[in-house]
């Protein structure tokens, strides 16, 4: 990844995730943010990428933050409202670390990757070896930095490890175009690294997909 | 009853020569409407708030729901009841009149001074009943496009509105995408639905079969069908709340007993509420226009006009959308601004969409319902400066235009908090 191009000063007050989305994407292309929250990753790349932004945001408080910035956010869901986009109408399908929060991940994959000519996905990896250790060690669901909430209170039903979704893309014939694992500091890890290295040391991941 | 001895006069004399601006179009400029007929003369009461700014940039249209009127930020004449929609338009409300230039018309087929069914036909010198022609939605609004022309306003910067208002919209957007740079659809559809064809049947049977209606020739007969058009309203404005609301309003209160009379007496606070809200409309409205004005609802249907697919009612457009709907309203439920939203995204468009939770049902457009106004508040403001318009500028009473001197003091009037049930009743 080219982080080089950014200051320090715009990485320390950016998420480096989002970053590495914005990375990925092709100026002046139309993109559909779904889960977009307060509209952050949209108004990067508005900013960055001069896209033509769209997002989908489940909080009535996460949609009425990205409509005061004059983003064009909707009230939906993954599960529910993406199935009433027609093929081919974006660009590009973001799905930023809402994938283990959605209720059929693979179907939504799915129509990601038929609304998107590209999909891009960024997810928390439970491979982590942190993750890892608390769970052999303390034989309890692992409560992190990152994902903070216990197992009874989490919107995150759905995890998954970088290889449990390599397995996924090859399922519903996505090609991987490019991959990325950020460890802890957010930093990328080694890139010619084996997979097995990455759901170790890869905190989070970001996946740039096509159709196979 | 005495009010309505004192009322009625008033009323009539608004239906020819409102209280509010007016523009007459005369036999040269006639209004070609959907049913095949050139209306011609015809009239198109309004009001307006605030100074159009020199680009002619600035300008905002407030189309009403069914039974509202052009007074929606200034004093009914008939009612005496502060303007319908003062939550959301005035100084520092979210279509702030500092800023900008708000219009509202009175909708074809009315009767507060555009020409409707109430209006005196220049043909035969009496009121038109009912052979004034049907009337559509597009036809309000290919009346209002005629009115923005004559006031030379070419486009505008928004048109919003609820219910009916947010028919008109999406009519709006569709007929005349070039002149809507953004529309503000709040608990509406893009068709009316069976169940809401529906309760409209039942409210135009019951104005229907009062006696007192006269086949529609009431006025020169000197009667009034006002327990038929009393009756229509109590049953619409059931559609009009929720059940929860309802309930948390009344519950099984009784009305000023301590136990039932065992009769058919308002024993209930809900049966006295309804009867107090059909008494009232029916001093400030026209049984003929209800008619006609529900009519024309239940034709709509946006996808009709462009082969069944909604989509391409806004095929290209520019328009930037913002979509409200409500948690609680069964009458314009959330799916049907789902479907418009869904729509806009397979066109293309520039949609924002957010269902407000509240249980106030379909009336919450015309409450004080403070996320609607953060909503609208901050796509407003977004669209203004995408548009390069300024902030709000410190403007002094005196120069808003278009009001009669007295508005002044109404605005201090407003400021004092209503009842929403009135404040609800003249809304839609």
């Amino acid at each position: 990844m080219n982080m080089a191009v950014l200051s320090l000063n715009e990485v320390a007050s950016t998420r480096v995730d989002l970053l590495t989305v914005a990375e990925m994407v092709q100026p002046g292309s139309r993109v559909l943010d779904v889960g977009c929250g307060d509209g952050a990753l949209l108004e990067l790349l508005s900013e960055r990428r001069s896209v033509d932004g769209r997002g989908i945001e489940l909080s009535q408080a996460g949609v009425n933050e990205c409509v005061a910035k004059g983003l064009h956010v909707i009230q939906g869901d993954a599960d529910t409202d993406l199935v009433a986009y027609p093929d081919d109408a974006f660009d590009y399908v973001i799905l930023s670390q809402t994938l283990q929060a959605t209720f059929a991940p693979k179907t939504v994959l799915e129509h990601m990757l038929r609304i998107g000519r590209r999909a891009i996905v960024s997810f928390p990896n439970f491979g982590h070896w942190r993750i890892r250790t608390h769970l052999a060690f303390r034989g309890r669901m692992p409560v992190t930095e990152t994902l903070n909430q216990a197992w009874y209170d989490t919107p995150n039903i759905h995890f998954c490890t970088i290889r449990d979704f390599v397995a996924l893309t090859q399922l519903v014939n996505a090609r991987v175009e490019k991959a990325v694992a950020l460890d802890q500091a957010g930093h990328p890890v080694r890139v010619d690294a084996p997979w097995w290295f990455w759901n170790i040391f890869g905190q989070q991941a970001v996946f740039l997909l096509r159709r196979g | 009853m005495t009010t309505r001895a004192l009322k009625s006069p008033l009323r009539l004399s608004e239906v020819d020569n409102p209280s509010s601006l007016v523009a007459r179009f005369g036999p040269a400029d006639p209004l070609r409407l959907d049913c095949g007929v050139e209306l011609s003369p015809f009239q198109i009461a309004y009001q307006t708030y605030g100074e159009l700014d020199a680009r002619k940039a600035n300008a905002v249209l407030v189309c009403h729901a069914l039974t509202a009127d052009q007074h929606l930020a200034n004093r009914h004449p008939v009612t005496g009841a502060q303007g319908w929609w003062t939550t959301m338009v005035g100084p520092g409300r979210p279509i702030d009149t500092n800023r900008f230039f708000v219009i509202c018309t009175n909708v074809l087929g009315a009767c507060m001074g555009t020409t409707g069914p109430a209006s005196i036909n220049p043909e035969t010198g009496r009121p038109w009943g009912l052979d004034f022609p049907m009337v559509t939605i597009r036809d309000m609004v290919r009346a209002q496009a005629k009115l923005l022309d004559r006031l030379g306003i070419d486009s505008l910067f928004c048109v919003l509105g609820g219910s009916m208002g947010g028919m008109q919209v999406l009519q709006w957007a569709a007929s005349y995408p070039e002149r809507v740079f953004c529309a503000l659809p709040i608990a509406t559809a893009a068709k009316h639905t069976a169940q809401n064809i529906a309760f409209h049947e039942v409210g135009r049977q019951a104005v229907m079969a009062d006696p007192d209606w006269r086949k529609g020739r009431y006025a020169e007969e000197g009667t009034r069908p006002s327990k038929g058009l009393g009756v229509a309203r109590m049953a619409a404005h059931i559609t009009y709340l929720s059940e929860k609301a309802l309930h948390r309003k009344f519950g099984r209160n009784l009305q000023d007993r301590e136990a039932p009379t065992f009769s058919f007496d308002a024993d209930f606070q809900v049966e006295s509420y309804l009867r107090h809200q059909g008494m009232s409309f029916v001093e400030r409205f026209d049984a003929n226009s209800y008619l006609y004005v529900t009519r024309a609802m239940d034709y709509f249907d946006l996808a009709a006009d462009y082969g069944g697919v909604l989509a391409r009612a806004f095929q290209g457009s520019s328009t930037r959308f913002c979509v409200v709907s409500f948690t609680s309203d069964w009458l314009f439920p959330t799916a049907d601004s789902r479907a418009t939203v869904h729509a806009l995204n397979a066109a293309g468009g520039s949609v924002s969409f957010v269902e407000i939770a509240t249980d106030k049902g379909h009336d919450a457009f015309l409450l004080d319902v403070p996320e609607l106004f953060a909503t609208t508040g901050g796509f407003i403001d977004a669209a203004a400066r995408a548009r390069g318009l300024g902030p709000a500028r410190l403007i002094s009473e005196g120069m808003v235009s278009g009001l009669p001197q007295e508005r002044a003091e109404d605005r201090i009037e407003e400021a004092r908090p209503a009842r929403s049930s009135s404040k609800a009743g003249s809304g839609r």
